[in-house]
């Protein structure tokens, strides 16, 4: 199938997902599709909720916290234990303390940020009942915050945004798994690996030599790496890695998994709050910035790469074909790692490290740009929904009227604690990128030298903080140090982000509305897009552009103009 | 060649001079929206020396770190300045001096727009002040003599008597009594205006003068909460609060400010790591740090905040309202429904006699005389405007009746007027009295009377009936007048969106048939106070925002009900305090003014921050490049401007960002203009100007002031 081909392909595919899963995830959130009510039952019995009894933002933001404190504590002795749990062929021992700590908050968080080669370090129990169940329920957490925040939009007068234990279990019951589960038999039947036998040893006599091949159950987990814009694979190699992204079938189905869902919320977000225009708007910024970037990486590398040029031994009439995965080329590569960066999925299909400066300059300012585009499962919607909130504020002052977003007023409150969102994610970047360049076990990390060394340090902490967990490789990320302060960016990235939404749930559903005139700033047009994009455009250029001129550009001026 | 003077042959005949209102209220000039403005609102040029004078001594005032460090963004310019005054007195240099000079000098001239802002509203306040100069009041005691005593010790219900020449000591309410007041000090109108006690009329203002008569005042406010005292502190904005949307603005400029705090200080560490990198000296100096923080902290708009709220009340204060709280102003601009009193605001007041529609055999001229003579007497402005109708169409003079002639004024009882001429008996009047009189003088009613009614009544007109003796001639048609203009006007209100309601306590045939002609967009017929507040109250429960103007006592709920109750200055004391404004002209389509400040205010807010954050891009520009081209030789290729020395691309910005405020000073003060169109062909005009306007000045204006410095050959 050619580049082009697939492009169409896939924005059939989504556009698809877009009308079809988006008015779905309306419905099951509005509890109106329950064909597993019996299997939910047990389990609000099991936790005591009762499904009928809605939360204020306050109790909706407790029970994520303790959710998401449990889920990080279990992961966490999970991997501490494995030594002693079932299912470890390899007799793989306990996972260190420090690195334990950010897998654990990592896929709790959606991160999926990797400090390990998961082959040689997660025994098959880990893999299962700790990192995969992490990533339907992170995902689940994400999606549960988007329709909570956009409840807000869609009540009047309502003192609460919905049962968090209600979405995520229905999140995880009607969308996650069946998808998941059918995609499984998709990646299986193409020849991902899945069985619960240990490593084969392998034989080669025409080389004498002996390969031992790492297996495990991956085909089923696939899916959900990237349904949920979670990316930690199975393998040290992620989605380069055959046994995880068997073909091209495979590739194109990973690339619109990522995406399906952070782009059908934008329907479900327009459908609940009863206008389906607003839903597209977002996404058409989405998809505007998203596309910009996908050709900027692509023509970035579609250019020779100067090392292989100066060494003179192969034509680059492909592009920068180093770090590239052969088997789909030098363009689909890009994609599935555009796709990956910008939707906080993080899985790559070939070496980020080894992209030109300017390829890697926009997978880097892609996270940079607050992971919106369209962005994870759940964070994507209420990240942009922020910027839309700073947008609208300033576009209202321009046309002299309060400003005002769905109806819903835009004050003090709703400013502060949208900038308060907007801006948590660079200043965490930033702040932590800066300690880890002024202390030796920070600067110990890089294996590179000159500007690069600096893009890999702020790589990590980018796409830490924004829950991506993509490597930039090239980092020695498994030490205490990192481990450490990446856990806490993983954190700050999301819970920071996660808690002001919620409270912004919480202050709109309590509002009434305000009536729709002529002289109201309508936020289903061009024009609003255009400001969107422009708000989010100058928040990340604003804060990330003297970062930014220290690494990739740095770094690309010294070879010459682009 | 235009020819002089040829009246306009037409149906309509010009209302002349002729049929202006009786003593009116606060007569201005009701539609010509630029106004010049009076009285307190005294025009100063935007740069008058006085006030400039004043405001830089002010500006100077106000570098007390306690004023500074209620605005977040200029707090942190001063504490940056500090620091790069430190290091000026440590590493002394021309660079390290020229940052320092030109950062106190960003504070100042921040201080300098607010006292700017401020210095028009105290100039006004003084003005008024001497209005205020202690008056001597003429108390009624008990027993009904008089004693003299200062102003400032009455009391609430004291008796004060005011005679022609007296200022009246205080607010209050006429309890007995007619005058004449001259309201100037208060309203800059010298027409002076009618005070009586009862009704509607009985407020009089402390500070304003009789000028004929003799009236008692029941006193209100005591010394210091005077409608003046209100008013001086409102216009110096003496205890001026932050509004709810200034305060959400604050935030985002302050959290804007915390941003860029990391973003900058960040850079000494990676400027060093990248330093160890390539092995050369990455250390960046704290100054230039300095700089770029300042440069890039929206400093433009937080510098020139306070600056435009103080302006947007100035700006009404000169359209003669009074906004008893910026809150009010802001609301103004939201507001969604007008609710507008018909007379006096859509239509001229008074109802003209527009035709004559003679009944069967009688000519046009005939009535028309008739209708004439029975009107020759009749002061009231309808009766005048018939006698100015016949003139008009017939040339019917006004003439002399002789000596036998009996006016028959208007009663309640006949419901007719008319004269007695002889034995001719000419009466004038609503169609059913007319009818019995015709009947009961012999006559018979001709068949076309009822149709001819019927059609005048259902046009929204009155029709008034002319009979001479028993026989019937016809029907003057007497029409309310709707304002010139106030149709685009009205056109405009709905283009941005508001909705225009029209109360009247006419009948709903005549109220829709005006309603249609001035284009509002609904009406209340036959209103009273109680269906006003039900109106007022059913459009807020739909989530809109509503503004009303009213007189009344039985207005004050109605008005304080409202989003924006503007009362109007000759009403009732209720009212006024009702309201949250007060329009000193009492013209009530100084509503639509106010709508247009309080979006012009948000508008100039929201401006002036895109254009604040917009210019970062070019600052970046100037000096990331001037930071590190020393570690990394490449980054010059930033430099896009071609600035000369990595000094001078610094200072360049520095100046530019301070120079900026100076610069939007008259913007601010002025307020950015506003047009009735729809809010995305505004929204697109300003992101225009300011959004991309905002990118391209600053990368100008840099590389000037760059080659200003070069040439100076220091940098």
């Amino acid at each position: 199938m050619s580049y082009f081909w697939v492009i169409v392909a896939l924005v059939v595919v989504l556009a698809l997902a877009w009308r079809f899963l988006g008015s779905y995830m309306e419905a099951v959130f509005a509890g109106r599709v329950r064909f597993f009510a019996w299997a939910e039952r047990p389990v609000y019995r099991l936790i005591g909720v009762d499904p009928e009894v809605e939360q204020p933002w306050q109790r909706y933001a407790g029970a994520l916290i303790v959710f998401s404190g449990m889920a990080i504590l279990f992961t966490y002795l999970i991997q501490r234990l494995q030594g002693s749990l079932p299912l470890n062929p390899q007799h793989l021992g306990a996972v260190p303390p420090a690195l334990a700590w950010n897998t654990a908050v990592s896929f709790a968080t959606n991160t999926n940020w990797q400090n390990y080669a998961g082959e040689t370090t997660m025994s098959y129990f880990t893999q299962m009942a700790a990192l995969t169940v992490q990533q339907f329920v992170s995902a689940a957490v994400g999606i549960a915050v988007a329709i909570a925040l956009v409840r807000g939009f869609a009540r009047r007068n309502s003192p609460t945004i919905g049962n968090f234990w209600v979405d995520i279990i229905r999140c995880t019951f009607y969308v996650l798994l069946p998808i998941a589960f059918l995609a499984g038999f998709v990646f299986v039947g193409e020849g991902a690996v899945q069985t619960l036998a240990g490593t084969v040893t392998v034989h080669d006599f025409l080389n004498g030599t002996t390969q031992v091949i790492a297996r495990g159950p991956v085909g089923f987990m696939e899916p959900i790496k990237q349904l949920g814009t979670n990316g930690g694979g199975f393998f040290n190699a992620n989605g380069a890695d055959p046994f995880e992204d068997p073909s091209a079938l495979t590739n194109f189905l990973s690339i619109a998994l990522i995406l399906c869902i952070p782009v059908a919320l934008t329907y479900t977000f327009g459908k609940m709050v009863g206008n389906r225009r607003q839903g597209a708007a977002l996404l058409a910024a989405m998809a505007i910035i998203f596309g910009t970037w996908v050709g900027f990486s692509s023509y970035a590398e579609h250019q020779p790469n100067p090392a292989v040029a100066a060494a003179n031994v192969v034509s680059q009439h492909q592009g920068n074909m180093v770090g590239k995965e052969v088997r789909f080329g030098s363009m689909q590569t890009t994609l599935y790692n555009v796709s990956s960066t910008q939707t906080s999925t993080g899985s790559v299909s070939g070496a980020n490290d080894s992209f030109t400066p300017m390829g890697g300059f926009g997978l880097l300012t892609g996270m940079m740009l607050g992971e919106v585009t369209p962005g994870g499962v759940g964070s994507g919607l209420y990240t942009i929904l922020l910027f839309a909130i700073i947008a609208v504020f300033i576009g209202g002052l321009m046309i002299g009227r309060t400003p005002e977003y769905l109806g819903k007023k835009i004050q003090a409150k709703e400013v502060k604690l949208a900038s308060f969102g907007v801006l948590v994610m660079p200043i965490t970047v930033l702040v932590l990128t800066a300690v880890a360049v002024s202390v030796p076990a920070g600067r110990a990390g890089p294996s590179n030298a000159g500007p690069h060394a600096f893009s890999e340090i702020l790589y990590a902490f980018t796409s830490q903080a924004n829950n991506n967990g993509s490597a930039f490789a090239g980092l020695s990320g498994d030490t205490a140090f990192y481990n450490i302060l990446g856990g806490v960016a993983m954190l700050l990235g999301r819970f920071a982000i996660i808690v002001p939404c919620l409270a912004l749930g919480g202050t709109l559903a309590a509002k009434g509305a305000v009536a729709e005139s002529a002289g109201t700033f309508r936020t289903d047009t061009p024009l609003f897009i255009g400001l969107v994009i422009g708000v989010i455009i100058i928040v990340g250029g604003l804060t990330f552009f003297p970062a930014v001129s220290l690494g990739p550009i740095a770094e690309q001026l010294s070879k010459g103009l682009f | 060649m235009a020819p002089a003077g040829a009246a306009g042959a037409g149906a309509t005949p010009a209302p002349s001079t002729g049929a202006t209102p009786a003593p009116s209220i606060g007569a201005t000039p009701a539609l010509a929206p630029p106004q010049a403005p009076r009285g307190v609102a005294q025009a100063r040029s935007l740069f008058d020396p006085e006030i400039l004078r004043v405001a830089l001594w002010g500006s100077v005032k106000k570098m007390a770190p306690q004023v500074q460090v209620k605005n977040p963004v200029m707090f942190v310019v001063l504490v940056g300045s500090v620091v790069t005054l430190a290091e000026a007195i440590v590493h002394p240099g021309l660079f390290s001096w020229s940052i320092t000079i030109w950062l106190f000098l960003t504070v100042l001239f921040a201080n300098f727009a607010e006292a700017m802002a401020e210095g028009r509203g105290k100039a006004q306040a003084d003005t008024l002040r001497r209005t205020r100069a202690e008056t001597e009041a003429r108390r009624l005691l008990g027993d009904g003599s008089e004693e003299r005593v200062p102003a400032s010790v009455l009391k609430r219900g004291d008796l004060v008597v005011c005679e022609a020449g007296d200022v009246i000591p205080s607010d209050g309410e006429i309890t007995a009594g007619v005058a004449s007041v001259d309201e100037s000090a208060i309203t800059g109108e010298s027409a002076p205006v009618i005070r009586e006690s009862g009704g509607d009329r009985s407020a009089v203002t402390g500070g304003t003068k009789v000028l004929s008569d003799r009236i008692v005042v029941s006193i209100v406010a005591e010394r210091g909460q005077t409608f003046l005292d209100r008013m001086i502190g409102l216009v110096e904005g003496a205890n001026r609060q932050k509004t709810p949307n200034e305060i959400a603005l604050t935030i985002l400029l302050a959290t804007l400010t915390l941003v860029f705090l990391p973003v900058v200080v960040v850079l000494e560490p990676f400027g060093r790591y990248a330093g160890t990198l390539t092995h050369s000296h990455g250390s960046v100096s704290v100054v230039v740090l300095v700089a770029l923080l300042v440069c890039l902290i929206p400093t433009t708009i937080g510098a020139l905040l306070s600056a435009i709220g103080i302006a947007g009340m100035d700006r009404l204060v000169q359209k003669n309202v009074l906004a008893m709280s910026g809150r009010a102003v802001e609301a103004a601009g939201d507001v969604q429904t007008l609710l507008l009193d018909k007379t006096g605001t859509i239509t001229l007041g008074n109802r003209m006699a527009t035709q004559f529609v003679p009944i069967g055999d009688v000519s046009e001229q005939d009535l028309a005389d008739a209708a004439q003579l029975a009107s020759l007497a009749d002061e009231t402005p309808e009766g005048r405007s018939i006698v100015v109708l016949a003139k008009d169409r017939f040339g019917i003079r006004e003439r002399d009746l002789g000596e036998d002639h009996v006016f028959v004024p208007f009663s309640a009882l006949t419901r007719m007027s008319g004269v007695d001429i002889g034995s001719r008996s000419i009466r004038k009047g609503a169609a059913e009295a007319v009818r019995k009189w015709v009947i009961s003088e012999g006559g018979t009613v001709p068949a076309g009377l009822d149709e001819a009614v019927e059609r005048l009544a259902r046009a929204g007109s009155t029709p008034l009936v002319v009979a001479d003796g028993a026989r019937l001639l016809g029907v003057i048609e007497l029409k309310d007048v709707v304002k010139e203009g106030i149709k685009e006007r009205f056109e405009h209100l709905r283009a941005v969106g508001i909705r225009t309601v029209m109360i009247t306590g006419d009948n709903p045939l005549t109220a829709a048939a005006i309603a249609q002609e001035a284009g509002v967009d609904d009406y209340l017929a036959e209103a009273t106070p109680e269906r006003k507040m039900e109106l007022i109250k059913a459009e807020q429960g739909s989530g809109k925002l509503v503004a009303m103007m009213g007189d009344g006592t039985n207005d004050a709920p109605a008005l304080a009900q409202a989003d924006v109750g503007v009362a109007m200055n000759t009403g009732t004391t209720a009212a006024k305090e009702a309201g949250n404004m007060v329009d000193l002209d009492s013209n009530p389509t100084k509503l639509i003014d106010v709508v247009e400040v309080g979006k012009q205010l948000l508008i100039t807010r929201g401006s002036l921050t895109t254009f604040s954050i917009a210019n970062d891009v070019a600052k970046y520009f100037a000096i990331i490049p001037a930071l590190f081209t020393a570690t990394y030789p490449q980054l010059s290729r930033l430099n896009i401007m071609g600035l000369h020395s990595p000094k001078s691309a610094v200072l360049s910005a520095v100046i530019f960002n301070a120079l900026v405020i100076i610069a939007l000073i008259p913007l601010a003060l002025r307020g950015v203009k506003w047009r009735p169109t729809s809010a995305s062909s505004i929204l697109r005009r300003n992101v225009l100007i300011y959004g991309v306007g905002g990118v391209i000045v600053p990368f100008i204006f840099i590389k000037l002031i760059d080659l200003f410095l070069t040439a100076t050959g220091w940098y």
